[in-house]
């Protein structure tokens, strides 16, 4: 079929050593041309395969054989031995790290990979929009099988037995809260499915909502026979049309096919699912101010107890789970307890799904198993910092996490873990911030975002916030001192024991936890008036070297302030009091005269 | 459509969705079968316009091909990615797909077999 005999794929992504690859590349190439093979063997660049750490790896296809540690000096046995004589170098081949095996089939080869895909098995595979593609990949098998094999207290073991935890942010055991809410006598019960994503650069739920609307709609009807609710709820936010548009579709077509609605599957189950649209208030993520506003009324959060379990959704006993929490249900129940509690760590188990954002070179979402290290999701599978630069610091659990640093990299990342760290799991959001990036203004950034977003009801989350953010923009404007530091630090703590609901609770976070790992950057922008990383505007000054400037005029052109002076063919200088640091200058000037103090 | 009535009534549908996707593949007439991932990151970066262009460019072209929308892989710094899956062949996820590469991709993948650039290996482990 194809017009060459071989093809070689050498992958070429950013993660493994970037160098070697385009050499290696390069020698395949040669090598090739060196035969006179070049219309008989195509060498193909292609991205990474996963299996980082053992790169550079090279694939010869057809037969599919996987060759790990390639140096460039490698390719011409590879092109003598296996392209010519058809016999692969065995010192070359994929092996199993301890024992030495090697590892022939693909499917061997894969258990080596660092990503683990439960939540996201369908997304990108299926057609979202036809329910025939689902039921084909297996969708409402759990169903039936919890539905005609199991009661519901035999189902909720299941889910108390495989560890799950929510996925939301907290952490809270699933089966554990189902159980709570299966026993809460009442005529009406619901299934309430939290899918108000609003951390910023956090994007998993959506992309499951618009890749495998399915696998939610199932787990809440699993959810619905166990605790004993006919209806199911999905708060969903309106910023998210197309999963919605894929959702409406989705429950549709499952109704359609007798899945949802009266008598499922014959088996006199009756449940059906509703959609309830959020503005994309943050805080109604949090689960009483979702309800509320599922009610009707302001998105504002009540005092816990009473939980959602006892009085939920109009008054009446509510189990609210978020999209990836339920995405994991149905391969639990076809695969069981056991299979899922092997995956993870002790205390966390199975896999997390994280938006990869930021500094880093793939963007994008990642499923690894917990207690994977933040090494290995920001180096290998993330393919490293942008540009080549230094790693300076991870957020995670968005405005309401902390972040990680370099001490932090061997770690393996699950949820107690990152609680230790002065962090938090939240819902998945991985910020990578590079040397470049001021963590001051992290801080004040997401600050910003938490004051914006508070919904105003208890007063050490509305007022407190404020004034924690008017004092970071103090300390980044230069007029901070040594005590503006101390008051950072308890008016947080105050604001974290204070507060009414997790929003308040955890807006401090950022705040502690920069000042916690980079307490340097904070004293510089106070003692020395000055931002490391050469972000804070106000406390930056453009200078012009004298002795580099040739006084080309061009720098004194280009100043939207006309704030530079001095005589053609003379060393030019920046009236700093006029100077809006705009850096016009600096990008003008040939001469590399200007720099930044 | 006639309801699901029993756990039996769905695997049996299950299995007629497979044979006749296998019956596709198995006939005289194998088809190509594409993947457009058209999540909120795929759409945002130009896959409505490369799903357009292929079904409008296989149709001119003569190629008997079958192309879907999808979901998003998690592949967003490489969107728009498309999966190509020739007959009896494993799959190839092809990334930074514009229309240029798309004709590359029919010209020389679709047509010949021959591989291009920008293409993403499998790099996970699944269920």
């Amino acid at each position: 079929m194809s017009k060459y005999r071989m093809q070689i794929l050498v992958c070429t992504g950013t993660s493994c050593s970037a160098k070697e690859n385009e050499d290696l590349y390069d020698n395949l190439c040669l090598e090739t041309e060196a035969f006179a093979l070049e219309n008989e063997i195509k060498v193909v660049k292609t991205g990474c395969f996963g299996l980082c750490g053992s790169g550079p790896i090279v694939k010869i296809m057809p037969g599919e054989v996987i060759y790990t540690n390639v140096t460039p000096g490698d390719a011409a046995e590879i092109v003598t031995e296996h392209v010519l004589k058809g016999r692969p170098v065995e010192r070359l081949l994929c092996r199993e790290e301890h024992t030495g095996r090697i590892l022939a089939t693909e499917q061997e080869v894969a258990r080596h990979r660092k990503q683990l895909r439960i939540v996201l098995r369908n997304c990108g595979i299926i057609d979202p929009e036809n329910i025939e593609e689902a039921i084909a990949a297996g969708a409402y098998e759990a169903l039936g099988k919890v539905l005609t094999e199991m009661t519901p207290e035999g189902a909720i073991k299941i889910i108390r037995d495989s560890g799950l935890r929510g996925r939301g942010g907290g952490g809270f055991p699933t089966g554990l809260k189902w159980e709570i809410a299966s026993r809460n006598k009442s005529d009406e019960k619901y299934v309430v499915c939290n899918a108000d994503e609003g951390d910023p650069g956090a994007f998993m739920d959506r992309s499951v909502l618009e890749g495998d609307p399915h696998a939610v709609l199932e787990a809440m009807a699993v959810c619905g026979y166990c605790i004993g609710a006919a209806t199911g709820l999905i708060y969903i936010r309106a910023e998210y049309p197309l999963a919605v548009a894929r959702l409406i579709t989705a429950i549709n077509q499952a109704r359609e096919y007798g899945l949802l609605g009266k008598n499922i599957m014959g088996t006199g189950f009756s449940f059906d699912i509703e959609i309830r649209y959020g503005a994309g208030a943050f805080v109604c993520g949090e689960e009483t101010a979702l309800i509320h506003s599922m009610e009707g009324l302001r998105g504002e959060p009540t005092v816990k107890p009473p939980f959602p379990a006892e009085s939920g959704f109009r008054g009446k006993p509510s189990n609210v789970n978020n999209v990836e929490t339920f995405a994991c249900i149905s391969p639990i129940i076809l695969k069981g307890a056991e299979w899922f509690s092997n995956i993870g760590t002790e205390k966390s188990k199975g896999t997390k799904v994280f938006a990869l954002a930021g500094k880093i070179n793939n963007v994008g979402l990642i499923e690894v198993p917990m207690g994977t290290t933040l090494r290995e999701v920001i180096y290998e599978i993330g393919g490293g910092i942008r540009n080549g630069k230094k790693f300076k610091a991870a957020q995670t659990g968005g405005p309401s996490g902390g972040c990680l640093t370099e001490k932090h990299l061997d770690i393996p990342i699950d949820f107690d873990n990152l609680l230790a760290a002065g962090s938090m799991m939240g819902s998945g959001g991985l910020i990578v911030m590079d040397e470049d990036d001021c963590m001051v203004s992290v801080a004040k950034f997401f600050l910003e975002f938490t004051v914006e977003e508070s919904c105003g009801k208890c007063a050490p989350c509305r007022i407190g916030n404020k004034r924690l953010h008017e004092l970071l923009e103090h300390i980044t404007n230069g007029k901070g001192t040594m005590a503006d530091l101390e008051r950072l630090k308890n008016m947080s703590l105050v604001i974290k024991d204070t507060s009414l609901c997790g929003l308040g609770q955890s807006s401090p976070n950022p705040v502690l936890s920069t000042l916690e790992n980079f307490r340097d950057e904070y004293e510089a922008h106070v003692m020395a008036k000055k931002c490391p990383a050469g972000q804070c505007r106000s406390l930056m000054e453009y200078f012009i070297i004298e002795a580099n400037c040739v006084g080309c005029t061009a720098c004194a052109r280009v100043c939207p302030v006309n704030a530079i002076s001095g005589e053609r063919k003379e060393p030019h200088v920046i009236n700093q009091e006029i100077c809006i640091k705009c850096g016009a200058c600096k990008e003008k000037c040939k001469f590399d005269a200007i720099i930044i103090q | 459509m006639e309801t699901i009535k029993s756990p039996a009534d769905l695997r049996k549908l299950r299995e007629e969705i497979l044979e006749r996707a296998n019956r596709k593949e198995n006939g005289t007439k194998q088809k190509v079968r594409i993947r457009v991932h058209s999540g909120t990151s795929g759409l945002a970066s130009g896959a409505k316009d490369i799903y357009e262009f292929l079904v409008h460019e296989l149709g001119k072209r003569n190629i008997d091909a079958v192309v879907i929308k999808t979901g998003d892989m998690g592949y967003c710094f490489a969107e728009p990615t498309i999966e190509v899956t020739l007959p009896g062949q494993q799959p190839f996820v092809f990334g930074y797909v514009d229309r240029v590469k798309a004709d590359e991709i029919i010209e020389k993948y679709i047509k010949n077999g021959e591989l291009t650039e920008g293409i993403l290996p499998v790099n996970y482990q699944t269920i």
